[in-house]
């Protein structure tokens, strides 16, 4: 993933191509880390960070910066002035240091107690200076010159602390902290180079633009978090099976049943994921219920049940990280109307930008929303009829709803009717018959956008408005399809479950029939177990594989019905807007159809449901997560060359500002409704008692109790009872509502605080300025405006 | 570019940079201010614009980009010159003149009638899209 910790690798890497020393004090005595101690006490009083936060977080120490040597020679006049300009605050530090360093004195020969800790502090700002030269504003030779002079003072005197205290034992570990850094800088290149598609994303972003880039970008971290589902569902759940559990044709579950087998290597039940597919390690029927198997005994009931929470686990984790690191870089935020022309004047320039045909765009688009701000502004906005606009938009809204509603109960119906196809004989149903569901689904979720955007035009907001309300739509929709058809999945399984009843009482009879006639016939009680082939045995129903079968047919038709779109609607039309344009009345290329512009929005929101069906479908289908990694991979390279084959750069540039954050919200709330039913079926469903790595057990969790009991040693199980005890576990609930509560506030408060500062510093600037109006140099008030800033953050 | 060319036309060059800012970039990180640049300072031109580069320092070289006359306030003529880069000269003289009126008004802190360095940090740093458009990739 694109290593955004820009944070660790200012302090981790102080390197910068030439040879490097520690940072920490690798034999630090007491003393040193005394005085480290007291260092840190000392610039809490300077709390004045105007604008350095980041920089705060990267420093260790961060208050110590920059602190020259005192016969360190100026290079210019031009460098004096930035250093001033832009680091006042170290300029002030460093005298305050200059004049503390001159008492300690500058002995470096002698090796008093002292002078040595006087040393080692120096050596010590030396570190951190060449830490944290990455950030500082100067030029190129200056930055070399201070390494340079920095590193050599710093090997000297280095060798010199180790002198009488196990001198040889210091350098050896200085030389081993050296080379883990080259190591690790090493390693960090080696990943920045393992990044896939970077190209192919460069070249993306020079044509389009940031924003398009950016759903790329998504998708790279999409086929990240799925390559490691894949590696943990694989690696602890489908390996241990084939290779330790017993093969194909072993046992009832994991054998075609007569009956089926003449057609089970058909194309068309293929398709379906019936026959040999069915009856694979891709569903969850196919695992074998044995506690342990194989030479590891390795408990694979235990694994797959751990594995289908820690997937939901893993991925909860990894979204919230990456919102954190996300809101971190934000900044804070200001409000909406706050700089409007400041920042279009100063951010709209995509400097990523390399191509001339997307810069013609990009300049009319900026000039197109200058106009437009302005217009903005000098229009006085009469509110012509509000009685008309409200009620516009209550009729726009209950349009919306109606046909939400509307689409939900078409799905609901559509799957009853498949209920009643699976009945009746296979060969009887045309293609539509049998894949109406997922059809249905797909085509809705191509109509139904559009349509929300016509009908939104009644509304008339302004844009970045209508396109939350839409993405809003748009997710409800997805949402309520989804949850839809779940609901009708669930009318199924419950049908299921009640034929599996009949069914296993029945062959519950039947095997006690058996026992019987052979004890009676052969007068004996060793009666051993009926010799049946496992094809011709009875078979339940298995509700998990029809769940994990219904899953997986909606997500390859989605990914098809994708693929068609991108074929159809944009290479299709851009192909005819080429080629018919030479002999049309109309300038197809600048009129009506013209080439398409590429949907993020759309797009982003297709992936996240598919995400979320994923989620949904792992722990039935295990074999799910690996089918998406193919479908993630194919579509990178697939939609990279359509966007760059049949796509132009958007006309109109609005950014969804902070969208970022924004998506992964959605995604974490897909998460969690996608964790809702299968921690449902979890709890409540019993399992089938024929299929699957849970069968003959009441509930799925049972297998944790079994555990807990019978494996692990008997405190471990006092321990659980305890905790599950409703007395602990109500004030533990408590006690987290309360700390949510306190946070807030702390929150909310330090939003006043920071407010209040805000206005204090404007107006303290302003009252300089009105107190001393006979400094002609503007940039002298400057100075003093900071002073006065300080001490009265200070007081 | 067909055959090889070692001195290229400035209708040639012109085509393949798009960038507004593209003479005053030479000329902030060139070390002489003409916008002839020595390795050094390329490396320092392609390390302000990565990613990696903290906002406080890409909201300073921005400020000297910005800064046509170099005289460390961003002042009017700076911020028309700006915005007819920007869109080529494609907007009235009183559209220009009122987008920066509009500019001062919104991000001048101290009044002066000019973008100081700590007005334009103050401003920059909160605009959301400041990192990913400041940015080139390699």
């Amino acid at each position: 993933m694109p290593p955004k910790r820009k944070n660790e690798i200012a302090i981790s890497v102080e390197d910068v191509g030439m040879e490097v020393d520690v940072v920490s004090d690798s034999g630090s005595e007491d003393e040193a880390r005394r005085r480290a101690k007291n260092r840190r006490v000392k610039p809490q009083r300077k709390a004045k960070r105007v604008s350095s936060d980041e920089e705060d977080e990267e420093d260790e120490a961060p208050r110590k910066r920059g602190r020259k040597k005192k016969a360190k020679p100026r290079d210019s006049d031009e460098d004096d002035e930035e250093d001033k300009r832009t680091k006042e605050e170290s300029d002030e530090e460093s005298e305050e240091d200059r004049g503390k360093t001159k008492k300690r004195g500058a002995d470096e020969e002698s090796l008093s107690e002292g002078e040595m800790a006087a040393l080692k502090e120096q050596v010590e700002e030396k570190k951190k200076l060449i830490a944290t030269l990455r950030n500082k504003p100067w030029r190129m030779k200056r930055r070399l010159v201070l390494l340079k002079e920095a590193q050599e003072f710093v090997e000297t005197f280095e060798g010199a602390l180790g002198k009488g205290k196990g001198r040889k034992l210091y350098a050896y570990k200085v030389m081993m902290a050296k080379k883990v850094i080259k190591f690790k800088r090493d390693f960090e290149n080696f990943k920045t180079a393992c990044i896939p598609w970077e190209r192919k994303i460069k070249e993306v972003e020079s044509h389009f633009g940031s924003s398009v880039a950016s759903y790329f970008i998504f998708l790279r971290w999409m086929y990240g978090l799925n390559m490691v589902l894949f590696g943990l569902m694989f690696g602890l759940v489908v390996l241990p099976e084939i290779l330790m559990g017993l093969p194909y044709g072993s046992i009832p579950r994991k054998t075609v049943p007569r009956e089926e087998q003449d057609t089970a290597m058909d194309f068309s039940v293929l398709n379906d994921f019936g026959g040999y597919c069915k009856y694979s390690f891709l569903f969850y029927g196919y695992f074998n219920n044995e506690r342990r198997i194989g030479l590891l005994q390795f408990r694979l009931p235990l694994s797959y049940l751990l594995v289908g929470v820690g997937i939901f686990g893993y991925s909860l984790m990894v979204v919230i990280r990456t919102m954190a690191r996300n809101s971190n870089e934000g900044g804070d935020g200001a409000e909406e109307g706050e700089f409007t022309f400041s920042w279009k004047m100063f951010t709209s320039w995509d400097y990523l930008i390399g191509n001339p045909e997307t810069a013609d765009n990009k300049y009319a688009s900026i000039t197109t929303s200058f106009k437009e701000s302005i217009v903005d502004e000098q229009e006085n906005q009469k509110d012509e009829n509000i009685h008309l606009r409200r009620f516009l938009r209550v009729l726009a809204n209950f349009l919306i709803t109606c046909s939400l509603g509307g689409s939900g109960y078409l799905i609901y119906f559509v799957v009853k009717r498949s209920q009643d196809f699976a009945k009746m004989e296979k060969e009887n149903l045309s293609w539509l018959e049998k894949n109406e569901v997922e059809v249905v689904m797909s085509l809705l979720g191509l109509v139904c956008p559009p349509l929300f955007e016509t009908i939104a035009e009644l509304e008339n907001y302004h844009p970045r408005i209508a396109l939350k309300w839409q993405l809003g739509r748009i997710f409800a929709l997805f949402l309520g399809n989804l949850y839809t058809f779940l609901f009708a999945l669930f009318d199924e399984v419950n049908e299921k479950l009640e034929t599996e009843k009949s069914i296993r009482n029945a062959t519950i009879w039947a095997l006690e029939q058996y026992y019987a006639n052979y004890s009676s016939h052969f007068n004996t009680t060793d009666v051993p177990p009926p010799n049946v082939q496992p094809a011709d045995v009875i078979r339940g129903p298995c509700w998990e594989n029809a769940v994990g079968i219904g899953f997986v047919k909606l997500i390859v038709s989605d990914m098809q019905v994708t693929y068609l779109t991108i074929l159809v609607g944009d290479f299709l039309r851009a192909v005819i807007v080429r080629f018919l344009n030479y002999c049309w009345c109309w300038d197809l290329e600048a009129g009506f159809p013209s080439y398409g512009e590429f949907d993020i929005s759309g797009n982003v929101l297709g992936l996240i449901f598919n995400q979320g069906m994923i989620w949904m479908g792992a722990f039935y289908a295990p074999g799910l997560v690996g089918l998406n990694v193919l479908r993630l991979l194919s579509s990178m390279y697939y939609q990279c060359w359509a966007v760059m084959c049949c796509n132009v750069p958007h006309e109109r540039v609005f950014k969804a500002s902070r969208s970022n954050n924004f998506y992964m919200g959605l995604l974490l709330l897909v998460l969690f409704l996608s964790l809702l039913p299968v921690v449902y079926t979890i709890m409540t469903l019993s399992p089938s008692f024929d299929c699957g790595p849970f069968s003959g057990q009441e509930k799925m969790y049972d297998v944790v109790m079994e555990t807990i009991e019978q494996d692990l040693p008997s405190f471990i199980a006092n321990i659980f009872t305890y905790a599950t005890n409703p007395g602990l576990i109500m004030p533990a609930v408590l006690l987290m509502v309360l700390a949510l509560y306190y946070l807030n506030a702390v929150s909310k408060g330090y939003q006043q605080a920071n407010i209040d500062l805000k206005r204090k510093m404007k107006m303290v600037s302003m009252s300089v300025l009105l107190h001393v109006p006979s400094f002609s140099n503007i940039s002298r008030v400057q100075d003093q405006t900071n002073d006065c800033a300080v001490y009265s953050w200070t007081l | 570019m067909g055959n090889k060319q070692t001195i290229f036309t400035a209708q040639q060059l012109d085509a393949y940079q798009d960038n507004p800012f593209r003479q005053r970039i030479a000329e902030v990180f060139s070390e002489d201010g003409e916008g002839n640049m020595t390795l050094d300072d390329f490396l320092d031109m392609f390390s302000v614009l990565s990613e990696m580069a903290p906002r406080d320092l890409k909201a300073y070289y921005a400020f000297k980009i910005y800064d046509f006359n170099n005289d460390d306030f961003i002042c009017k003529t700076d911020l028309e010159k700006t915005l007819n880069k920007l869109t080529r000269n494609e907007l009235t003289e009183d559209e220009v003149r009122m987008v920066c009126e509009k500019v001062i008004d919104e991000a001048d802190l101290d009044n002066d009638g000019r973008l100081s360095l700590e007005d334009f940090q103050h401003m920059i740093v909160r605009a959301p899209d400041f990192l990913s458009t400041f940015h080139i990739r390699i």
